[in-house]
């Protein structure tokens, strides 16, 4: 069952990524574009993902078992540490860069564009990268 | 600043169609649906190796089920500077990597949890794209 949810949730993703329109690195540049000719949406996106999964993270939060899996795999750590500053940091200045971030550019294997493979490409070298100077 | 292009209309519906992915495989399966994660876990874990795939295969999927849904083309525009791709890529995956999260992990996830850690990534990472592409005068 675990594995049809899985399926399942990550349809309903794919779904809303073309529905909004952020699966297109235009579109993502266009609210990035933030000092000259900005497109707000993205933020739309966010409230409206939040507003939905917000109450039901609350609601869940004293729960001992998911429906489908034994245990709930949540993350731990909750301290601010250099890893995450400087995570977050060069993150933001590849999505500038392109327009893209991980979700968006596995979607977009749908649109079959060389460009977006290219990128998924250096992305996957990007993971290996990191796990070989073990900075995780 | 002028505003452009706007479509708050189809970014909220879409949002709450993440939001309900988000939902589903969080009561689900217990986890969060952060794309970073679960496709590094894919690639480099043999632990859930089937429902990460899955997960990523329905992206895919969802978005072609999308572009049957609607008569138009799905708008779609790409740098074609293979140095840009190439620096974007690699600093997407180590940065994704080394701070545990991307646009929907923390950007998504860890505020509809609120994470203070996800809330101060979500700032660095708007806040360097943006200025990335002020410097860069990208569009």
């Amino acid at each position: 069952m675990s594995k049809i949810i899985s399926l399942i949730s990550g349809i309903i993703f794919g779904v809303g990524l073309a529905i909004s329109n952020m699966i297109n690195p235009a579109k993502v540049l266009g609210f990035l574009n933030f000092f000259d000719q900005w497109d707000p949406s993205l933020i739309f996106v966010m409230i409206g993902a939040i507003l939905i999964s917000a109450p039901f993270f609350f609601l869940f939060r004293n729960k001992s078992k998911p429906l489908f899996a034994e245990t709930f795999s949540i993350p731990k750590i909750e301290n601010i540490d250099s890893k995450l500053i400087v995570g977050s940091s060069l993150f933001g200045v590849g999505w500038g860069l392109v327009g893209f971030c991980p979700g968006p550019a596995i979607a977009s294997l749908a649109l079959a564009n060389e460009y977006a493979i290219f990128f998924l490409i250096s992305m996957f070298g990007g993971f290996f990268l990191t796990r070989l100077i073990n900075y995780k | 600043m002028n505003i452009i292009n706007f479509t708050p209309l189809s970014a909220f519906v879409g949002g709450i169609t993440i939001g309900l992915a988000v939902v589903v495989f969080f009561i689900g399966n217990g986890r969060l649906a952060g794309i970073s994660s679960i496709t590094d876990n894919f690639l480099t874990s043999k632990e859930g190796r089937g429902d990460n795939f899955l997960f990523l295969v329905g992206l895919v999927v969802g978005s072609i089920i999308f572009s049957f849904s609607t008569t138009n083309e799905i708008p779609f525009l790409i740098t074609n500077s293979l140095p840009l791709i190439i620096a974007g890529g690699l600093l997407v995956g180590i940065g994704t990597k080394v701070a545990s999260g991307c646009t929907s992990g923390h950007g998504i996830c860890g505020i509809a949890r609120l994470s203070l850690r996800s809330v101060i990534a979500t700032v660095l990472f708007m806040v360097t794209a943006i200025l990335t592409v002020a410097i860069m005068g990208i569009k």
